[in-house]
C-alpha cells in the first residue's frame, strides 16, 4: 500500500521559470499572478476567521464581556481566578485521567491489531474496513447508542450483569463509572485509525531487515522488540500526539452523553465542556478565552515533553546503528 | 515469499523457509485460525454499537425497557421514524446538513486542487514563505478561536447562517498540502511544460491536466472534508441558534435531551443520521484508508 502511494514516492522539482523574453512584463505580480490568484483564497480565510479570532481571544481573555455589554479591560484577573478555580482544575484532572484511561488501552489494542492485519489472511480489505468505520461515524449518534448500552436501570452491561447474579454498576452517575463510559467511547472510536496507521508504518518496514534478523538466529519476540518497534517509533509518536491532542479538546462525548453540566458532580466535565460552558451558557466570554489558552499552554506543555522524548532517543542512536547494520548485511 | 512477521508461523524459525513437513503445515492452519479469531472479535467490538442501535431502532420503548432486553430486530422501525417526523424536523436537518457538507467538499476540492497544483508545479516569488506560513497553520488548535469566532460571526451577521458554516472552511491547510504531494509526483513537468507551449495558460493546464491527473487525491480530500463536515457538532451547536437551520447532529442531540424517555424514537433518528455517511464512506473507503495512513506517516 504505501510502497505504490504517490504521496510518498520522491518528488520532481517544480517547474523553472522560463527566463522572461523581451515582451514579458518584469513585475513578478503582473507575471506571477495566476500563482497568486490560486493560492489567495486560503490566506484570506486564514487571515479573517483563523489569525484575526486568535489575536483577538488574547485581547478578550484580558477583558470581562458577556458579548452584548460593554467590554471592560481587567488584565490578568481571569487569569488568577482561572488558578483558584476549583471547577476547572476538577475539569483538567477529568481531562487527564480520560485521557490515561482511554489512550493506553486503545494504542496497545491497536498495535495488536495490526500486527494480526499485517499477516498474509484472506479478508483484509474487508477488515481494514469494519475497523476503521467507528472513526467516520456520528460522535452524536454514538454517545447515545453507548448511553443505552452503559444506562444504569436498562442497560444492556447492567442487564448482563444481572444475568449472571453480578451487582450492578451506577456507569451514568458514578465518578468512575462516567469517566470509563468516556474512555469507552474513545477507545471505541480511534482503536482502528491507529491500527490503520501502525499497519501502515509495518507495511514500509523493509523486509530484508526480518530476513537478516533471522538469518542472524534472532526469535520472533527479539525481532518484535528490535526491529518492528523501533521502527515504528514514528509512527508511535505520531499516534501519541494526536491522541493526546484529541483527549485534550474531549467535548462531543460528554455534552452529548451527560450534557452542559458534565453529569453528577461534574464527573465528567473535560476542559472544551468547561470552556463551552462558561461562554455559551454563562456567557462569560472573557473567562471562556482564558480557559481556551490555558487549554493552549497545556497542549504546548504535552507537545515539548513529546519532542524532548525523541530527540534524547535519536542522539543515543543505539537501535538507528543495529538497523542500519542489518540494511549492510542485507545488501 | 513475502516475509511478514507471522507469529509462531514454521517460517519464523526456519531459515530456509521451505520446512513442508506436516506438523509445521498443521501449526500454520492453527496460528491462521487464532488469527481470524483476534481478528473477528474485534471487528464484532466495532460493529456491535452499530448493530446495537439498528435494533433499539425497531422497537417500541416498552420494550427496549424490558427485561431481559432485546437482542434481535423488532417490527416498530417505522413507527419510530414516523415519531421523529412529528416531533422534529429531522429531514429538513438532513438536508441541511447534506447541503453544507456538499458545498464545504466542493468548495475544498476547488480551492484546495488550486492552491496545491500552483505549489507544486510552479516557482514564484516568495512561494516557500507562503507555504511555510501553511505548514504553521496546523498548529493552531480549533478550540481556541471558538470564543472569538463566535463574535466575529455575529459582527458579519452570520449568525444562524449557513455562511458561518461554509465560508471558514471553504480551504484548508491539510488539503492543500495533501495535493501538493499527489501533484508533485503524480504530474509530469513535461506534460505541463508541453501544453505551455502549445498555448494553454495556468488555468487551462490546473483544469486540463492538473485535476484529471490529481484526481484520486481530490476524490478522497472531497469525501473526507464531506464526512467531517457531517460529523462537526460543536460549531453548529454554536452558530445555528435557529431550529429551522439546525444540521443533522444539532437536531439528534437536541431530539435526545429532550425525548429521552423514547428510546425507540430517537434510536431512529441516529440510524438516520449514521446511514448515509456509512454508505458514503463504504463507497469511497478504498481511497480513504490509503491516504489517511499516507498523511499520517508523512506528517
Amino acid at each position: 500500500m504505501t510502497a505504490t502511494n504517490p504521496a510518498v514516492s520522491t518528488t520532481t522539482p517544480a517547474i523553472k521559470p522560463t527566463t522572461a523574453p523581451a515582451g514579458r512584463p518584469r513585475n513578478p505580480l503582473k507575471r506571477f499572478w495566476p500563482q497568486y490568484v490560486s493560492v489567495a483564497p486560503f490566506y484570506i480565510l486564514f487571515l479573517v476567521f483563523g489569525l484575526f479570532p486568535l489575536v483577538f481571544s488574547i485581547y478578550l481573555s484580558f477583558t470581562n464581556w458577556d458579548g452584548m455589554g460593554k467590554r471592560t479591560f481587567v488584565g490578568l484577573a481571569q487569569y488568577r481566578y482561572l488558578i483558584t478555580d476549583a471547577r476547572f482544575w476538577n475539569a483538567v484532572g477529568n481531562t487527564f485521567i480520560i485521557w490515561f484511561m482511554s489512550t493506553i488501552p486503545m494504542l496497545f489494542f491497536a498495535l495488536i491489531i495490526a500486527f494480526l492485519l499485517h499477516q498474509n489472511i484472506r479478508f483484509k480489505g474487508f477488515y481494514r474496513v469494519a475497523y476503521f468505520i467507528p472513526n467516520v461515524t456520528s460522535m452524536v449518534a454514538m454517545a447515545i447508542v453507548f448511553g443505552s448500552v452503559f444506562s444504569n436501570s436498562f442497560g444492556l452491561i447492567n442487564s448482563a450483569l444481572q444475568a449472571i447474579g453480578a451487582a450492578q454498576i451506577p456507569w451514568l452517575s458514578s465518578p468512575w463509572g462516567i469517566k470509563f463510559t468516556i474512555a469507552m467511547m474513545v477507545i471505541w472510536r480511534w482503536t482502528g485509525y491507529n491500527a490503520i496507521l501502525y499497519l501502515a508504518g509495518l507495511q514500509a518496514i523493509p523486509t530484508e531487515l526480518y530476513e537478516s534478523a533471522r538469518v542472524d538466529g534472532a526469535g520472533t519476540w527479539s525481532i518484535f522488540g528490535r526491529i518492528t518497534v523501533p521502527m515504528l517509533r514514528p509512527v508511535i509518536l505520531f499516534t501519541v500526539i494526536t491522541s493526546t491532542i484529541g483527549g485534550l479538546s474531549l467535548f462531543t462525548e460528554p455534552q452529548v452523553l451527560l450534557g452542559n453540566s458534565g453529569g453528577p458532580g461534574e464527573a465528567g466535565m473535560t476542559i472544551v465542556l468547561y470552556q463551552y460552558n462558561q461562554a455559551f451558557t454563562q456567557f462569560d466570554f472573557g473567562y471562556g478565552s482564558a480557559i481556551a489558552w490555558a487549554l493552549f499552554i497545556i497542549a504546548a506543555i504535552f507537545a515539548i515533553i513529546n519532542w524532548r522524548l525523541v530527540s534524547e532517543r535519536d542522539t543515543d542512536g543505539n537501535t538507528k546503528r543495529r538497523i542500519r547494520r542489518r540494511r549492510e548485511v542485507a545488501r | 515469499m513475502t516475509a511478514t512477521l507471522d507469529v509462531g508461523s514454521a517460517r519464523l524459525g526456519d531459515p530456509t523457509g521451505k520446512s513442508t513437513n506436516a506438523a509445521a503445515r498443521r501449526k500454520t492452519l492453527v496460528t491462521r485460525i487464532v488469527t481470524h479469531i483476534c481478528i473477528i472479535i474485534g471487528v464484532i467490538f466495532s460493529l456491535f454499537p452499530f448493530y446495537w442501535l439498528l435494533v433499539m431502532s425497531t422497537h417500541t420503548t416498552a420494550e427496549i425497557f424490558g427485561y431481559p432486553p432485546k437482542l434481535w430486530v423488532g417490527s416498530s422501525f417505522a413507527e419510530n421514524v414516523k415519531g421523529v417526523i412529528d416531533n422534529v424536523d429531522l429531514f429538513r436537518a438532513l438536508l441541511n446538513t447534506f447541503l453544507i457538507s456538499a458545498a464545504v467538499a466542493i468548495l475544498v476540492m476547488f480551492f484546495d486542487s488550486l492552491a496545491a497544483y500552483s505549489f507544486a508545479k510552479y516557482n514564484f516569488p516568495a512561494k516557500n514563505i507562503l507555504f511555510t506560513i501553511l505548514m504553521a497553520t496546523f498548529l493552531v488548535p480549533g478550540s481556541l478561536s471558538l470564543v472569538p469566532s463566535f463574535v466575529l460571526m455575529s459582527w458579519l451577521g452570520w449568525i444562524g447562517s449557513f455562511a458561518a458554516l461554509i465560508v471558514p472552511g471553504a480551504a484548508n491547510a491539510f488539503g492543500i498540502f495533501l495535493l501538493r504531494q499527489f501533484a508533485q509526483s503524480s504530474i509530469p513537468n513535461e506534460l505541463v511544460e508541453s501544453a505551455r507551449v502549445d498555448g494553454a495558460g495556468f488555468f487551462r493546464t490546473w483544469w486540463s491536466i492538473g485535476v484529471p491527473m490529481m484526481r484520486g487525491g481530490i476524490a478522497f480530500l472531497g469525501i473526507f472534508t464531506f464526512i467531517g463536515t457531517w460529523n462537526d457538532y460543536v460549531w453548529p451547536l454554536i452558530v445555528l441558534v435557529n431550529p429551522q437551520r439546525q444540521t443533522l447532529q444539532v437536531a439528534l442531540s437536541t431530539l435526545n435531551s429532550i425525548y429521552a424517555t423514547d428510546y425507540g424514537m430517537v434510536m431512529a433518528g441516529a440510524v438516520i443520521s449514521v446511514v448515509p455517511l456509512i454508505g458514503i464512506f463504504i463507497i469511497g473507503s478504498r481511497h480513504f484508508i490509503a491516504n489517511i495512513a499516507a498523511g499520517a506517516l508523512k506528517g
